[in-house]
């Protein structure tokens, strides 16, 4: 399961790339929640995809049966971080639409006065 | 009184100018400063009996103790030596600057902290034994002279001026910094002493040669060698004074005292003679020549003191050869030290005193220009005396003390038959023959500066200025200095033991261990020998070549200005100014998708690079969780709806596609096993949604063109790039597990020691509860920023752009 997850992962990071090079500021900000996705789940694969009950004490489950607890801790701090960040980028990017009157990155460059 | 603290006594003086310019301005500043180098320069004068005798002394005051570093005041014959000239020369010219610049129309504060700044520097150059602060006095000296040459700030060729020797000097320094990097590693030690004592050592040292050739690059620099002599001329924008000072007499010999300092340690290597003797010559006699195209004044004196500094050069490689010869001290090779030394001597009197009348020929008739002057020795009988007596001491002519110097030049360049390694006794001849020729154009523009400027007719309509002679006080220091260079030919040998001969010591302790040992008695008249058939030739044809100067002078003009040394350091500057910036601009494109090609491609190059390079790649099958029918479904709906955001042809689609994704991620974390996890996907990827619909929505009319994404070859290759590193990294990782799981402590103790059920949330507010505080802030900061951004306005300012 882990090649699998392995290799839609890569296409993930693959597809978030190639929008990030793009000229779209909503593609790129599309671009950066693929990429966090991708990365949301590389954490989780390089867990470990064992164990055979979820992470919550229940009685008749032992000890080793238990998902990884810890990356998925660690995916849940950046599922908010990432979130946050996107929120902002998104209200940034709004702002310069009705500020700029374009969304082309091309067009977003500095003067060519300014040296 | 300790030594060391008595360097550091100009700076300390210069804190108080200030505060008498401002207070006491009616009296001249420069009084007050006169006191300090001339009480220095006595106090140093007592110091002469013991040094004579070979005696030492050694002063040292700690700075950075566990670096080694401490400034250490090492007085013997050459330091000695050059103390006095610094402190002597010093007064001289303090006493002329208090008459040359008016007390009410110049900067006086300005210029005496600078100077006294710069005497501190060359006091710490020369009796530094320690070469990390033999360095920082070093440049020390590159900035107080950058100051000075700038001192008349408004104008531009004082600026050019100032930042050429700037550069120029300041790029010596760093690579001499480079070599006495090399010799403490290379000695163990930064004092120069010890160096010495180890110099046989060091030799067979593979970083000798590296050192050699940096701490000469130095030395050239400074002391304005081929080819970095170009910044000496431009530095003339300085008062004059600080020409005389800096540019003849002090500063430009700090090359020659560090070359001299260290031939103990260099003088075992040939390059150091070759290249030592070669450039100095070379440069003596390309100075010399294009010294007579010159039509200022000061330009004339600063190639003058060009040519004089490589002639000292070149008899302090000659110096060095004497380490070579078997009982040098018997032949005539002994004769380039002293020769070397006694020059320095005759060079800072006299030409201390050149640029003191160029000063008062400029002061006084308002130009400098050879051209429109002439005929001034009527007008000015002082300053012509001493500028003849100056001249013709340049010149080489009896009886002033330059004849002896020449004298012995020609001595010692003759001495180098002796010198019978590297097949010299074929090459040797080369030698005194360009000395000679350099000889000849000394001789030819000593007599133009001093006839083409006093003699001939005289033309006041050409002047700004009713010419007449200077005020006394402005005339005492080079009537001094004219009288020493009278003096020193009658007594030299009386100069000889009392400065020469302990420097002479101080260069050669190979061949003498006390200054009594150096065999060497200077007399006018010598006998019919070749030097003096040479000097009777170079009167001779140089005297033919001066009078017909006239006729060939205008020779000069057809050398074209296109392919000299200027130029080339003009077209390196720019180039190097134009070509970073058109560097910058091949690369800084402005748009943030060639950064971002730039940091993915190398990114993934670097990380697969290290992969290959490291045999790191590598698939382990076991261990792995069995795949799944679900999983495999759901991986399919993740997989489309990613090729659905990049074929879609509206953002809308696009945005969709986007929550799609994330309710697959959502859907994946139910299945394997992560309930918390899903339950946050779920709720954020709605609002995420709900974010994205709403910029949409408010996409301006111009831009909503829908159209498809077009595709682009090279964004796929780095986006392809990326994607494969992430999966052959993710696969290599999962197969080299190194060591298990920390989580099995987290499940073992999770109810024991936290008293709570669900793993995850016990480690996020309990085991690992830093995190999460942090991670709060964070979303406070999103939160507090999205309301500004959104609240906050500033209005518009039409044409108020702050970068105009």
């Amino acid at each position: 399961m882990e090649i699998v997850m392995s290799v839609a992962i890569g296409l993930l990071f693959m597809a978030a790339v190639y929008l990030m090079l793009s000229k779209s500021l909503i593609r790129i900000i599309i671009g950066t929640g693929l990429l966090s996705h991708g990365a949301h789940l590389l954490l989780l694969t390089m867990g470990g995809l064992g164990g055979t009950a979820p992470p919550v004490v229940a009685d008749g489950v032992t000890v080793s049966d238990y998902a990884d607890p810890l990356p998925q801790a660690l995916i849940l701090t950046a599922i908010v971080i990432s979130f946050a960040v996107t929120s902002f980028f998104l209200v940034l990017a709004y702002r310069a639409y009705q500020e700029l009157g374009t969304d082309n990155m091309e067009l977003l460059r500095g003067t060519e006065d300014y040296e | 009184m300790s030594l060391v603290f008595l360097i550091f006594i100009p700076i300390l003086a210069a804190l108080f100018i200030p505060l008498l310019f401002k207070r006491l301005g009616q009296i001249h500043t420069g009084w007050f400063v006169l006191l300090v180098p001339a009480a220095l320069f006595l106090y140093y004068a007592t110091r002469l009996p013991s040094v004579m005798e070979g005696g030492t002394y050694v002063s040292e005051l700690s700075w950075i103790p566990s670096l080694d570093i401490a400034f250490i005041a090492y007085l013997d014959g050459l330091s000695l030596l050059f103390t006095l000239l610094i402190t002597g020369i010093g007064a001289l010219v303090v006493l002329y600057s208090i008459f040359y610049l008016d007390k009410h129309r110049e900067q006086l504060h300005n210029f005496y902290v600078y100077l006294l700044i710069f005497m501190s520097a060359m006091l710490g150059v020369v009796q530094s034994d320690h070469l990390i602060t033999l360095y920082l006095f070093w440049e020390l000296t590159s900035i107080s002279s950058f100051l000075l040459i700038a001192y008349w700030y408004t104008r531009d060729r004082s600026r050019f001026g100032a930042l050429k020797s700037m550069m120029i000097t300041v790029f010596g320094g760093l690579m001499m910094l480079g070599g006495f990097v090399l010799l403490s590693i290379m000695g163990g030690t930064y004092s120069i002493r010890e160096l010495i004592a180890q110099a046989p050592e060091l030799a067979q040292h593979d970083f000798f040669i590296w050192a050699l050739v940096l701490v000469l690059l130095g030395a050239f620099t400074k002391s304005a060698q081929f080819p970095f002599y170009i910044w000496l001329p431009d530095a003339m924008e300085a008062p004059t004074p600080v020409s005389a000072y800096l540019h003849s007499a002090t500063m430009v010999k700090a090359g020659i005292y560090l070359v001299a300092r260290l031939t103990p340690v260099f003088a075992l290597s040939e390059v150091w003679m070759w290249l030592v003797a070669g450039v100095g010559l070379f440069t003596m006699v390309w100075a010399s020549f294009f010294a007579l195209k010159q039509k200022d004044l000061k330009g004339i004196l600063a190639f003058s003191t060009v040519s004089q500094l490589g002639l000292i050069m070149s008899l302090l490689g000659v110096a060095a050869a004497a380490y070579h010869v078997e009982g040098a001290a018997d032949t005539y090779l002994k004769y380039a030290a002293f020769a070397a030394i006694f020059h320095l001597i005759n060079h800072a009197t006299f030409k201390g005193s050149l640029f003191m009348i160029a000063g008062i020929i400029d002061h006084e008739t308002g130009t400098r220009d050879i051209r429109k002057l002439g005929g001034l020795m009527s007008l000015m009988p002082v300053s012509f005396t001493v500028a003849l007596i100056g001249s013709l001491s340049m010149a080489g002519l009896p009886p002033f003390n330059g004849f002896l110097s020449k004298e012995m030049f020609l001595t010692a360049m003759l001495s180098l038959q002796e010198f019978n390694m590297f097949s010299m006794d074929v090459w040797w001849v080369l030698f005194p023959i360009i000395a000679w020729i350099g000889s000849v154009f000394t001789f030819i523009y000593s007599l133009y500066f001093v006839f083409h400027t006093f003699a001939g007719k005289h033309q006041p309509e050409q002047l700004p200025k009713q010419a007449h002679e200077a005020p006394i006080g402005m005339l005492i220091s080079p009537v001094f200095l004219a009288a020493l260079v009278v003096m020193i030919f009658f007594i030299p040998n009386l100069i000889g033991d009392w400065l020469v001969k302990p420097a002479v010591a101080a260069i050669q302790p190979f061949l003498y261990d006390s200054p009594q040992n150096v065999d060497i008695h200077v007399s006018a008249w010598h006998g019919f020998n070749t030097e003096l058939f040479m000097t009777l030739g170079i009167f001779a044809i140089g005297g033919l070549m001066f009078w017909t100067l006239r006729k060939w002078q205008h020779l000069y003009d057809l050398y074209p200005d296109s392919i000299s040394l200027n130029r080339l350091y003009d077209e390196m500057m720019l180039l190097s100014d134009g070509g970073a910036n058109r560097f910058s601009r091949i690369y800084m494109t402005g748009f943030i998708r060639s950064y971002l090609v730039y940091m993915f491609s190398f990114m993934s190059f670097i990380v697969l690079l290290t992969l290959f390079l490291n045999e790191a790649f590598q698939i382990d099958f076991n261990n792995l969780a069995p795949i799944g029918v679900y999983e495999i479904v759901i991986l399919l709906a993740l997989v489309g709806a990613t090729l659905t955001i990049l074929g879609s042809k509206s953002r809308l689609t696009a945005i969709i596609a986007l929550g799609a994704v994330g309710y697959s991620v959502a859907l994946l974390f139910v299945i394997f096993r992560a309930p918390d996890l899903a339950l946050t996907q779920l709720v954020i990827e709605t609002i995420s949604v709900a974010l994205f619909l709403l910029a949409f929505y408010h996409l301006p009319q111009i831009s909503r063109k829908e159209e498809r994404m077009k595709f682009r070859f090279g964004n796929a290759l780095v986006a392809l790039g990326v994607g494969v590193t992430m999966t052959l990294v993710a696969l290599s990782a999962h197969s080299q597990k190194a060591m298990p799981s920390i989580s099995e402590f987290y499940k073992e103790t999770v109810y024991k020691e936290a008293g709570g059920g669900n793993i995850v949330n016990v480690i996020l507010v309990d085991y690992r509860g830093f995190d999460t505080l942090f991670e709060i802030a964070v979303l406070g900061i999103a939160g507090i920023g999205i309301i500004t951004m959104i609240r906050l306005r500033l209005t518009k300012k039409e044409g108020q752009h702050e970068n105009k």
